[in-house]
């Protein structure tokens, strides 16, 4: 294909989302569930692609995902909540000093500004974390460097729910309030969330493209070699870190409005697996896999397969084992054949290109024809 | 004579209490190649990554054009193991980092190829470029550097061309033929415009053909970058053939040093290596 043709695809394709999207955001209230199924999936592909930035492009096997999330969780959480509710909300615990003066020193912003700045204050103060814990803990190699920053993951989520953080993060009682995407009429409720996505998603590609991102490919390639080329393992290690952080308290901060109520446990290690679930699924060093995975993974799991969570009677007879909670079997079987097929996940290391899609049909074709393969077979990634 | 490039002075690294390199000491003079021989075993890559900062010395100091580089004494535990010699000779501990050797102006390939094997040939000569550039982060990531990142991508053309492998330019380093791997790797190390170049076993894997013609591009990139080159081969032929003088190790040890004639003749030499491994 040639460059304009894929530009104008690339058009097109844009200029369709953004009206499915504000179609969608007219049946806000019929098609609730694929409304949210949006926002939390245009969510998880920013943590997906920060957390692919970090474990996929520079070889850093990090599970440190939820304790940033939180960290940008409640910091936007505490910046957005309404000044008028927020002593309500900590009625048990009363608020700190600190906390209301900031507030009130910011209290003639109005709400978008507010929360931008709330989620780039929750990147922020999530990216001063990572560069003090990075210091000691990007010493480590892969196994170990996953051990130490899922140990920090936790430290984080304990020191939010212990008594004596209750004047700032309300304890284990958690923060509610919190004003959710768009405005009383449902306006702006995807736009804003797949807005913030396509900025971040956006700028880390650009990293990803530039001298530095070569820079990170090069030491997930091979550290000796980087060395070698004269490249500072710890610097480039602590940028990668500091930068993916950030961006995944940012998702965390959208997680924060997406749920409108967060507390201590929101944050668990399962939150952090989810995520490395979208990574390996959507394929480990590819933006556009994660982006893909984020969506198919939080569809299939929330939506697609609710119905075998009801139980079904066909005539007399009981369909067995479809139960609450037999969803997530099938997921996981679902996960395990993803997995078996397609080894490096949906793209393996391949960004998406227009020319996949006709070489897509082709390979579809040449399965259900069965012709015996004579191009020996195509490149998957 | 010529200007000193690398001076390695009473180098020991002692692991545990196994001594792979023992009191070496070796020059490298401006636009001389010099070549590291001896047995499997003998401590030429330990020298190589020592003088690389892969490795911290137990004892002794690196000066790269008179300046100190690397430079240690047997401190903690090595107080107490040390079996080598001088150790009081030396007083200051530097450790760099690799990085800041390439940096300096040392570059080295590697004995069994450390090419970025999925990236292409040409970013793996680009990346190369990165330590010298002046962007940062933000500058880079929103394009504010187009300038450098332009110059960036035509000197890797430029040296993708001299070293004739510009037809390659977008295919996958690892799906690469061996010997073009090899040569990838020296363009590679070239890239990041040294003044001292390291060849650990650059005809390894090679047939004699190859060999022969590996001889006369050393002396040439020789010639055409002004580098000093400092070579670890098992290539009798091709070390005889390029050599200016040759260092030969056994044990950890220096046996011999001399022009080729003078090591050839070497009765230790010939006891220790060339008698024995003689293929």
């Amino acid at each position: 294909m040639k460059k304009s043709t894929k530009t104008l695809c690339s058009c097109i394709a844009l200029a369709l989302l953004v009206g499915f999207l504000l179609y969608m955001e007219t049946l806000k209230t019929t098609q609730g569930m694929a409304v949210s199924i949006l926002q939390k999936g245009a969510i998880f592909s920013i943590a997906a692609v920060s957390m692919n930035l970090l474990n996929g492009f520079t070889g850093l096997f990090s599970l440190g995902q939820a304790g940033f999330m939180a960290i940008g969780a409640y910091v936007t959480a505490i910046f957005t909540i309404p000044t008028e509710k927020i002593v309500a909300v900590y009625y048990m615990n009363g608020v700190s000093e600190g906390i209301m003066s900031i507030k009130r020193a910011l209290s003639f912003l109005p709400e978008p500004v507010l929360v931008l700045l709330a989620l780039i204050a929750g990147g922020l103060v999530a990216a001063g974390f990572a560069a003090l814990v990075g210091i000691p803990v990007l010493r480590l190699k892969s196994d170990y460097l996953a051990i130490a920053t899922l140990g920090f993951s936790e430290i984080i989520r304990a020191l939010i729910s212990s008594p004596q953080m209750d004047k700032i993060t309300n304890g284990s009682y958690g923060l509610k309030n919190i004003p959710g995407f768009g405005g009383e009429n449902g306006l702006g409720c995807l736009l804003v969330p797949f807005g913030i996505a396509a900025l971040c998603i956006v700028i880390m590609v650009l990293l990803i493209r530039s001298s530095y991102g070569r820079a990170f490919k090069a030491i997930a390639e091979d550290e000796v070699a980087a060395e070698a080329m004269g490249i500072n393992l710890a610097h480039h290690k602590e940028m990668a870190f500091v930068i993916s952080s950030f961006f995944t308290a940012v998702a965390g901060g959208l997680l924060a409005m997406y749920m409108r109520s967060i507390e201590a446990k929101t944050f668990q290690v399962i939150l952090t697996y989810d995520i490395l679930l979208i990574v390996v699924i959507g394929g480990i060093g590819s933006v556009t896999g994660s982006v893909i995975g984020a969506f198919l993974v939080t569809a299939s799991k929330e939506w697609w397969l609710r119905f075998f969570d009801t139980p079904l009677k066909i005539g007399n007879f009981q369909v067995p084992l479809l139960r609450t909670g037999f969803r997530m079997v099938i997921f996981s079987l679902l996960l395990m054949a993803v997995v078996l097929f397609w080894r490096r996940g949906l793209m393996g290391n391949r960004e998406f290109n227009w020319d996949d899609i006709p070489r897509f049909g082709r390979w579809v074709k040449r399965k259900f024809t069965k012709t015996p393969a004579t191009e020996g077979g195509e490149r998957n990634g | 004579m010529a200007e000193n490039v690398l001076h390695v002075e009473n180098v020991t690294m002692q692991f545990g209490g196994v001594i792979a390199v023992n009191s070496l000491t070796m020059d490298v003079n401006q636009g001389e190649i010099v070549a590291l021989i001896g047995p499997n075993g003998a401590g030429k890559t330990t020298a190589f990554n020592v003088i690389t900062a892969v490795y911290e010395p137990t004892n002794g100091k690196v000066a790269f054009y008179h300046k100190p580089m690397v430079e240690n004494y047997p401190k903690g535990k090595m107080k107490k193991l040390y079996a080598g010699q001088n150790s009081s000779a030396y007083t200051q501990s530097i450790s760099p980092t690799p990085d800041k050797i390439t940096r300096l102006g040392i570059a080295r390939t590697f004995q069994n190829i450390r090419l970025f094997k999925s990236l292409s040939v040409f970013e793996n000569v680009l990346i190369a470029k990165h330590m010298r550039a002046k962007q940062n982060v933000f500058s880079a990531t929103f394009g504010l550097n187009a300038k450098e990142e332009a110059r960036m991508r035509a000197e890797t053309i430029a040296l993708l061309e001299e070293q004739d492998l510009m037809h390659l330019k977008d295919e996958i380093a690892g799906s690469l033929p061996y010997g073009l791997q090899r040569r990838l790797e020296i363009a590679r190390a070239l890239a990041t415009r040294p003044k001292l170049l390291l060849l650990d076993e650059p005809a390894a894997g090679m047939n004699p053909q190859e060999t022969e013609d590996l001889g006369a591009f050393i002396t040439q990139i020789r010639d055409k970058y002004k580098l000093s080159i400092l070579v670890i081969e098992h290539h009798m032929d091709l070390v005889m053939e390029v050599a200016d003088r040759i260092y030969v190790l056994d044990f950890g040890k220096l046996i011999a040093q001399g022009t080729p004639s003078e090591v050839q003749d070497n009765p230790d030499v010939i006891t220790a290596y060339l008698g024995v491994d003689e293929e």
